[in-house]
């Protein structure tokens, strides 16, 4: 433990006083939890057989792994398109065409206003009208991209305006064109500084999937009505959720440091690596909330 | 044997993922003659149709959706039941992916201009569930300050506002299990919805709900069939067959007997 | 427009809802995030410790989930209620206080980042002429973080307004039993299905009426309360 630059480090009495501090909290904590385990336990929320269930390999296969399967596919589906949308958005913001840059702007700022939530219920009621059949798998999957696509579009473009001018001068002065420029200079040295970024906005989807529930999409959160219809099990059925979806973020959450210690380490950029220097950067994410990285 | 279990749920995966990327594909299995009837059901109401933890299914719907199936001359091992849920059971008759639907399935003439229907098989009707001890709710009149729960896009609720009780405090979940949980733990005092479905749900726990048994609407369960269906008028025949063999009154024993809710007279098949 | 003559009071009954639950969650995640950021900074492990997983836990559980556990598990096991005789009030505090605890975190997070653009002398120098953790915390470090992170609480609280939609899993309405934003679009969708994009562009209009004031007001406050160093 550093000592923080907030306080002096804790002579005797500090330390006394530490640990009166820590034994009260500590003491809080133990209250609260014992609370906890006690209503619990008077409501019968720890008996057994709302538990063995998830000892069953059946539970497993019947209700937990096709509400993993339903998350993930719609996770990896999601990410995929939010990504290529974020690319596609980032460069039209970034033309110099206003015939392009205006209108990509406008998508972007206006689905980064929407609660995603009402998109994917818009997209969902649309599918009829449009002729088609009423899928609220890509309700969820359409909703996730067009939000996270638009959050995304701005990390990159931030990127790109983060790069020292020099580079796309160097690349007009040998004569690609902008394109060109854009595709082989900027968008590589982009994509490498913001790319913890761009975890952190896939752990963010990956959360967001669990809308789904509120449109009855079979993820894992739908599993938890499954379960207690079948073992009368609300809240123990909603604590595993809970710990499947804490696992899932901590392994996203592992592999955004690891990408983030390789860039770091590697430096190929020309331009600042990381994000948090950019105002921008850092709205974009705070505006998705993005969880897991630590 | 834990090996065993890890082997099946890791198999189970291998199975899903190996499913989804051939994009549905045929029924893994051998089914010989090819000739499989799907049936629409509720895969989570419970007494009605309900998919339990092993993977086989149980109620009321299922045993009649079997019977009739049995009578169309389909082995019970070439039945497969697909959960049809309220908002996807027309467009599952249009497009083929069912044959059948057997789901607390409402005849009505919105639903007769896209789908046929046989049956009636049961005639449910709009009633409340109360826990076992509550003796001030009687009907839906006297609902009035208490808080009545139902399921989230559902009608009942809101006739009962509109035309009983006007200062009754609704709450709306995605699941009537939720609504249960709530009653059992006296959040909430009552729920509301066809007698019939109220009935699964007193019979999962005997003894601590019970049904006001007054109820104010009629609600005609058919089985759906797509437009022009050939086989309509050999399923009336069934299900008159159903109510004069007993089988009829064994589906419902089997699955509702125990829910303090009485079986009422059989319908009149409406051959329209 | 049939439409608006016939529920257009609804809509703006369901958007008064949701402007209250954006308010309260607002002023209380704040207040909590502050707590929380103490935590994380105060010379106590323990309280460290529960900083930290707090914001961990509640960062990696999604929101709609956060909710479930408020109604099924705070309310209905552990008996905390806002309202025994009302439901609507009773569910409606629990949605705030659901949406307070999820953002506080955020709030947190950005706090602290906030505290680590305050100069090391700021803070050595408030130790240095005696103050202790909380007086350099209140007094020195925290008005300035706060200046600094203007914009970003902003967003996080944009964020924040968006997400009051989520109560809907809670089923939070008025006495009148209107629905919030998410669920009277819902029902209106489902009772017009001619007219989905009308609706639709309704209620996007109104997200963004609630929501580009905090944007500009936030613009305004970081230039005219920047710390000039």
């Amino acid at each position: 433990m550093s000592a923080s630059v907030l306080y002096d480090a804790p002579g005797p009495r500090g330390k006394a006083l530490n640990l009166v501090y820590s034994a009260v909290a500590l003491a809080a904590l133990a209250w609260v939890a014992w609370i906890v385990y006690s209503k619990f336990d008077s409501t019968g929320q720890w008996e057994a057989d709302k538990w063995t269930p998830f000892l069953e390999s059946q539970t497993w296969e019947n209700f937990l792994i096709p509400g993993l399967i339903g998350t993930l596919s719609a996770f990896a589906v999601g990410a995929v398109l939010a990504v290529a949308f974020g690319f596609v958005f980032a460069v039209g913001r970034l033309s110099q065409s206003r015939f392009i840059s205006v209108p990509s702007a406008v998508v972007v700022e206006f689905f980064r206003a929407i609660p995603m939530l009402l998109l994917m219920m818009f997209i969902y009621f649309m599918q009829q009208p449009l002729g088609l059949d009423t899928s609220v798998f890509w309700a969820v999957v359409l909703g996730l991209m067009l939000y996270n696509g638009s959050v995304l579009a701005e990390v990159i473009r931030a990127g790109v305006n983060a790069l020292p001018k020099g580079q796309s001068e160097a690349g007009v002065a040998i004569g690609l064109s902008p394109g060109q420029v854009m595709r082989t200079i900027l968008l590589p040295q982009a994509v490498r500084a913001m790319l913890p970024a761009i975890i952190a906005q896939l752990v963010v989807l990956l959360k967001d999937t669990a809308l789904g529930y509120i449109l009855a999409y079979s993820e894992l959160l739908n599993q938890i009505n499954k379960l207690d219809g079948n073992f009368d099990n609300l809240i123990p059925a909603a604590l595993v959720v809970a710990l499947i979806y804490i696992a899932l973020n901590t392994i996203l959450g592992l592999v955004a440091n690891f990408v983030e210690a390789r860039t770091r380490r590697v430096g190929h950029t020309a331009g600042p690596v990381g994000h948090a220097e950019d105002p921008n950067v850092q709205t974009a994410t705070a505006a998705g909330m993005p969880g897991g990285n630590a | 044997m834990k090996f065993k279990k890890i082997a099946a749920a890791v198999g189970a995966l291998a199975l899903a993922g190996s499913l989804a990327a051939c994009g549905g594909g045929d029924d893994t299995g051998s089914d010989a003659g090819g000739d499989k009837i799907k049936i629409g059901i509720k895969f989570d109401q419970p007494g009605l149709g309900f998919k339990e933890a092993d993977g086989s299914y149980s109620g009321f719907d299922v045993d009649m959706a079997t019977y009739i199936a049995e009578g169309l001359g389909y082995e019970e091992d070439q039945i497969e039941f697909v959960e049809a849920v309220s908002a996807n059971r027309e467009t599952f008759l249009k497009d083929g992916t069912v044959d059948m639907i057997l789901a607390t399935y409402s005849i009505t003439d919105e639903r007769k201009a896209e789908v046929d229907f046989a049956g009636p098989y049961y005639v449910a009707g709009q009633d409340i569930l109360v826990a076992a001890d509550n003796t001030d709710i009687t009907g839906p009149k006297t609902l009035d300050g208490k808080k009545l729960c139902s399921v989230t896009g559902s009608t009942p609720a809101e006739n009962i506002k509109e035309n009983y009780s006007k200062g009754v405090q609704l709450q709306e979940f995605d699941t009537y299990s939720k609504c249960i949980t709530a009653i059992e733990g006296g959040q909430l005092d009552a729920m509301t919805t066809d007698d019939i479905i109220l009935a699964g749900y007193a019979q999962q726990d005997p003894g601590k709900f019970k049904i006001v048994g007054a109820p104010f609407s009629e609600e005609n369960y058919g089985v759906g069939l797509p437009k022009g269906s050939e086989d309509r008028d050999k399923i009336n025949d069934l299900i008159e067959q159903s109510f004069e063999d007993g089988a009829w009154e064994k589906a419902f024993n089997d699955n509702l007997g125990e829910s303090g809710y009485e079986l009422p007279e059989p319908p009149t098949v409406d051959r329209y | 427009m049939d439409l608006i003559s016939e529920s257009g009071s609804a809509i703006l009954t369901s958007f008064g809802l949701t402007l209250r639950l954006a308010f309260f969650s607002g002023i209380f995640s704040l207040l909590l995030g502050v707590v929380l950021a103490t935590f994380r900074v105060s010379p106590v492990p323990v309280l460290r410790w529960v900083g930290a997983a707090v914001v961990y836990t509640l960062r990696n559980t999604p929101l709609t989930l956060v909710m479930f556990f408020t109604l099924f598990g705070l309310s209905y096991q552990l008996g905390v209620s806002f309202d025994k005789e009302l439901l609507y009030r009773n569910n409606f505090w629990l949605a705030v206080l659901a949406l307070s605890v999820y953002t506080s975190t955020f709030v947190c997070e950005v706090l602290r980042s906030g505290i680590n653009t305050v100069p090391l002398g700021q803070a050595e120098a408030a130790r240095a002429i005696g103050l202790t953790f909380t007086q350099n915390l209140r007094l020195i470090v925290l008005p300035q973080a706060l200046r600094s992170v203007i914009n970003p609480l902003a967003s996080v609280l944009i964020a924040m307004t968006k997400n009051t939609t989520v109560a809907v899993t809670i089923g939070v309405t008025t006495a009148t039993f209107v629905n919030e934003a998410s669920g009277q679009m819902k029902a209106l969708m489902e009772r017009n299905s001619d007219q989905i994009l009308l609706i639709f562009i309704i209620f996007a209009a109104g997200f963004m009426i609630l929501t580009l004031p905090i944007g500009f007001i936030a613009g305004w406050a970081s230039k005219r309360f920047a710390v000039i160093r």
